[in-house]
Parts: structure tokens; C-alpha cells; sequence
């Protein structure tokens, strides 16, 4: 019998055996992990078509969102980490339309790694890869345990791949570098390397050190030893690979310790970073902006030029009030930044468009829901390691797209 | 999971042998086998003094009653379904090669271990290595899995 399966839209995973069953009337939901079923079995508290906190009609609540952007004058388009490719070109376009700033979740997360990727500066391979050749993982900063479930069972640590067919407990090595003892070091036991916190760059450039031939230092009372046999262990890997957390991120002011490291690694022998995109599409909107402008985050449209800085991020121009508008596409703001910051959100109209009730839909002016995709509705997303993933449709719903409802607004203003 | 001495501290220590046992530290392990069942020491249930020590040795022998005939228990409250324990097993690499013993969804029946809707769930448990005469003490589960949400009584 051949088996349908579907694709999880839960993390940047996407795993792509998900099996749906139905047994009494109710859908059971194989090889998902909880948080993909609790993801695909629908959100608790739905959100409603509203104008002013008010139920009303999609069409209403879309003339009124084109109404709010086309009296702005530089509004905010923020979010698509959780939208499929159509609905992220369609937000751009929309940005170029309005003379908006338009900028995603990876300005305060993952930017810097994707941005060193699509530009070369960083060498990457795809999570299959990482399933039939990788023979030494580290996670750095990270914990996948907790964060993306699947990922050491599906692709990482303990499948069986092409040359690794004996598995995780001859053929791979998993290291944990970390502040803290998560579930992930658990599970690699002696290979649990614990650093204070701030202190990554510090232990990069000391394991670029031990590398290079010299004898590592570093001021938190890590013995030379454990860094020179963590050394040695990376140097003798025929296909290494870095997954880097959002841990590694907020510790280093820019990457260059780990470029540098990889580097030096890269002269011994084949070693990749790949970094723990968390929403299933972030990458993606990463991507689709980078083809079209050449940057991954952080674009303004104001005028003939496109602006790209720090100065354009959704922090930046929240805190300095440069935004007279903002549309939110499947993100949670005012829970994800800091509570200063996110107030300012409050002080302008504000748009939603996302399948549930978040914190920043409580306090928008219009807010539109949208269907899941990849469970209520198809598309296209981009893995975390930059693979194009279709994504089918396991329900039936009668609930806009996001790229249809971006397209109305577009067509009302 | 309590261990035997846990088991017997709480028991009368009498060694009446009424249940069959030889002494109450041999009952104790009794129960932890599920070879006994606590109601068949009679003195703690006719007796008032034992009462007390009655209703903690329900208390911690009563997770075990659940578990699988292999003495697998899945605390489903901590299982994440990460699936670490579904192809680290070597039963299911064995059955299952290409789908459980590479990452993948299970392609067939003959599976032990395997995730729905979000949490681990058992089936074939007679091919589990801990099942039957000839077992084997196996532990690629319990390692494998970073909430410990999988024991074995």
C-alpha cells in the first residue's frame, strides 16, 4: 500500500513523513512530534474577523486594512516566519506598493548566519546531508531536544544514513556546548562542554587556537586539556557539522569567531554551520527578499531607493516611532520583543493576519484570520538548510490563505 | 520508580511467609516483578497498624501495574515524541531499516516503538529484547530519550 505523507509545519524541520489516520472520528496524527501534532491539531483559541475589536465581514475588515496602510505614510510590514513563498512575495510587493519597511523575525534571531550563508561566507549543507555524512555534531547554543524535536532522531545524531550505517553509536559523535545542562547535553553525556554565558566568542577563538597549533586559554577555568581533545576531535571529523542556537547568536556581537573558526577548521578538513531556524518559513522570507533586493531582512522601500540597515529593523524603527502603520503576518510581537519597544506598537494602527488569537491581535485595529498552510491550506517553504519543501493540504477549510488576503489589500488599495 | 528496599521498609518485616515468600525482602522484589500483587500479603490489609504503610505501597507500586509486559512504562506527561527511542531501537532497525531505523515514519507493522499524535506508543512487545526467557537487559530506549520519560520496572 503506498503511503500519503504529509509535511509538518510545527518547526524549520518540515518533516516530511507525517502520516494523518482516522480512527472513530477522530484524526490520530503519526510520526509527529508533540509539539508538530499540537500544532496540526489546531490552535486553542481561533482568532475572528474583526475592525476595531468589532466581528465583521473578511471584506470589510480587508477595505479597512487598506485603508489604515494607504493613509500611511511609512508603514511597518513585520512577520512571514510562519507563510508560505506565495504570501512572503506577495508582503514584499506589497512593501514596494506602500513605501514600507518590511523586516522578519530573523533581524533579532538567525539573520546574521543566513546572510553569511547567501553570501558565501559560511559554508552550509543540507540536513540530508547531514543524515548520510556527518560523522561529528556539535550543537552550539542550542537545544533541539526542546526546540526542534525531531532533529536528532530524523537528520542529526541517530539515524542510520549512507555512510554512517552503523548509526549513532559507532559512527557519530555528538557534542554540546552550552550554558546549561539541556536535554540535547544530556544525551551526548562526556561531550558536554559547559561555558558561562557571554563567554562563546571567547571559547571559538580558543578553539581556533588549539587549531592552529597553539595552546588554547581562556579566562572561565576550562582546562587547556578539554579544549585541545574538543579540538581534536573536530580536526578528525570527515564531515563536521555546527548547528549554531540562538544562544550562540546573542552571545557574540558579530560572527566573525565563528567564520574564523570555520576557517581553520575548513583547512583540516570539511566542516559546515547551519543555523536553528525556529518558524517553519523564516529562511524562506530570507530568501525570497534576498532575490529580490539583495538583502535578508531589514528593507525600506521609502523612496526610489531601497534602504537596507540596522536602522530599518523592526526594534529600530518601533523605538525611534518611524512607523505611522503596521501590518503583523503570522508573529507575535508584543510578546517576542522587549515590553518598551512593543508598546510603541500600541500608539499606531496595527493590522494582523494570523490563524490564532496572539498577545498583538488582542490590540489591533483589524485583525484577519488566515488558514494554517501546510494543514488547512497548500504551499511552498524553505527548510532550515535552505531545501524548497512542498506543503500539502491535510484538512478542509474554508479560511483565506495569507497570500490571498495580502493580495486583496493589494488590490483594495 | 521505587526500588525493593524502598518496597520493603514499608512492609510488616515479619517474614510470616503467608504470601508464599520466603521473607518480606523477597515479597518486595516480588512486586517489583509484578510476580506478586500487594493484596496478597494478608497481614497489611487485616491488620490496622499496617493501614497507613498499606496506602504508600498502593502509591508506589501502582505505576508499575501499568506498564507493559516487557515492565515498559511511558510517562506520557514527559514524552515530547521526539522519536530518539523509535530508531535507536534495534528491533525497529532490524524490522524497519529504511523508515524507523533511518529517521523516518515506521513503513510497516512489525515495529515496536512508534510516535502518535505526539507521544511514544508500544506495540509487538513480544519482540521486545527484555521480553520472554531468554531476555536481554537492553537500554537503547531508556538512554536515547532526554526527558526520561521511558522506565522499565
Amino acid at each position: 500500500m503506498e503511503r500519503k505523507y504529509h509535511v509538518c509545519t510545527g518547526c524549520a524541520l518540515l518533516c516530511d513523513d507525517i502520516e494523518l489516520r482516522e480512527v472513530e472520528n477522530k484524526t490520530i496524527i503519526d510520526s509527529a512530534c508533540r509539539k508538530g501534532a499540537a500544532w496540526i491539531k489546531n490552535c486553542q483559541h481561533p482568532l475572528e474577523c474583526t475592525v476595531d475589536a468589532k466581528d465583521t465581514t473578511t471584506q470589510d475588515a480587508i477595505e479597512k486594512a487598506a485603508e489604515i496602510l494607504k493613509n500611511a505614510k511609512n508603514p511597518l510590514i513585520f512577520g512571514m516566519g510562519n507563510s508560505s513563498l506565495t504570501a512572503q512575495e506577495k508582503a514584499i510587493e506589497l512593501a514596494k506598493k506602500t513605501n514600507a519597511c518590511i523586516d522578519d523575525t530573523s533581524s533579532f534571531c538567525q539573520g546574521p548566519f543566513v546572510e553569511a550563508i547567501l553570501n558565501d561566507k559560511i559554508k552550509s549543507c543540507t540536513l540530508d546531508e547531514v543524515r548520510d555524512k556527518a560523522d561529528v555534531i556539535v550543537y552550539w547554543g542550542c537545544d533541539p531536544s526542546n526546540s526542534h524535536p525531531r532533529h536528532l532522531s530524523k537528520y542529526s545524531y541517530f539515524p542510520r544514513g549512507k555512510m554512517r550505517q552503523r548509526g549513532w553509536e559507532e559512527d557519530r559523535t555528538a557534542i554540546a556546548i552550552d550554558v546549561r545542562k539541556s536535554d540535547t547535553a544530556i544525551i551526548c553525556e562526556d561531550d558536554f562542554h559547559q561555558i558561562p554565558p557571554k563567554a562563546d566568542a571567547e571559547f571559538a577563538h580558543a578553539l581556533t587556537d588549539a587549531l592552529s597549533g597553539k595552546v588554547p586559554k581562556v579566562t572561565f577555568g576550562m582546562k587547556p586539556k578539554e579544549i585541545l581533545e574538543l579540538a581534536n576531535v573536530l580536526k578528525k571529523a570527515e564531515f563536521g557539522v555546527i548547528f549554531a542556537g540562538l544562544g550562540l547568536v546573542y552571545s557574540i556581537p558579530d560572527i566573525s569567531p565563528m567564520e574564523k573558526l570555520l576557517e581553520v577548521l575548513n583547512k583540516k578538513t570539511d566542516f559546515h554551520l547551519m543555523p536553528m531556524v525556529g518558524q517553519y518559513n523564516m529562511r524562506g522570507f530570507n530568501h525570497t527578499l534576498f532575490d529580490q533586493t539583495g538583502y535578508i531582512n531589514r528593507v525600506s522601500f521609502e523612496g526610489d531607493d531601497i534602504g537596507h540597515g540596522p536602522q530599518y529593523s523592526v526594534v529600530e524603527v518601533l523605538k525611534g516611532e518611524k512607523v505611522d502603520a503596521a501590518l503583523i503576518i503570522g508573529s507575535d510581537p508584543l510578546s517576542s520583543l522587549p515590553g518598551s519597544i512593543a508598546a510603541n506598537l500600541k500608539e499606531i494602527p496595527t493590522i494582523v493576519i494570523d490563524p490564532c488569537k496572539t498577545f498583538t491581535s488582542q490590540t489591533a485595529n483589524v485583525t484577519l484570520p488566515a488558514a494554517v498552510t501546510g494543514v488547512e491550506c497548500k504551499g511552498e517553504a524553505i527548510r532550515m538548510d535552505g531545501v524548497k519543501v512542498t506543503l500539502k493540504q491535510m484538512r478542509k477549510s474554508d479560511k483565506m490563505t495569507d497570500a490571498d488576503i495580502v493580495e486583496k489589500i493589494m488590490e483594495a488599495i | 520508580m521505587a526500588n525493593a528496599m524502598e518496597i520493603y521498609q514499608l512492609l510488616p518485616k515479619t517474614n510470616c511467609k503467608k504470601c508464599g515468600k520466603s521473607s518480606c525482602m523477597a515479597f518486595a522484589a516480588a512486586l517489583l516483578s509484578r510476580e506478586k500483587n500487594l493484596d496478597e500479603c494478608t497481614p497489611m490489609l487485616e491488620e490496622k497498624k499496617y493501614s497507613e504503610n498499606y496506602t504508600k505501597l498502593k502509591g508506589l507500586v501502582s505505576p508499575a501495574e501499568q506498564a507493559s509486559e516487557t515492565g515498559m512504562i511511558v510517562h506520557e506527561d514527559r514524552c515530547i515524541g521526539c522519536g530518539n527511542c523509535v530508531v535507536a531501537c534495534p528491533v525497529n532497525v532490524a524490522e524497519d531499516p529504511k523508515g524507523a531505523g533511518s529517521g523516518n515514519a515506521p513503513t510497516n507493522e512489525r515495529v515496536i516503538l512508534k510516535v502518535e499524535d505526539g507521544i511514544v506508543r508500544l506495540s509487538n512487545v513480544e519482540d521486545c529484547r527484555r521480553f520472554g526467557e531468554n531476555k536481554r537487559l537492553c537500554s537503547g530506549c531508556i538512554v536515547t530519550c532526554p526527558t526520561k520519560a521511558i522506565e522499565f520496572v
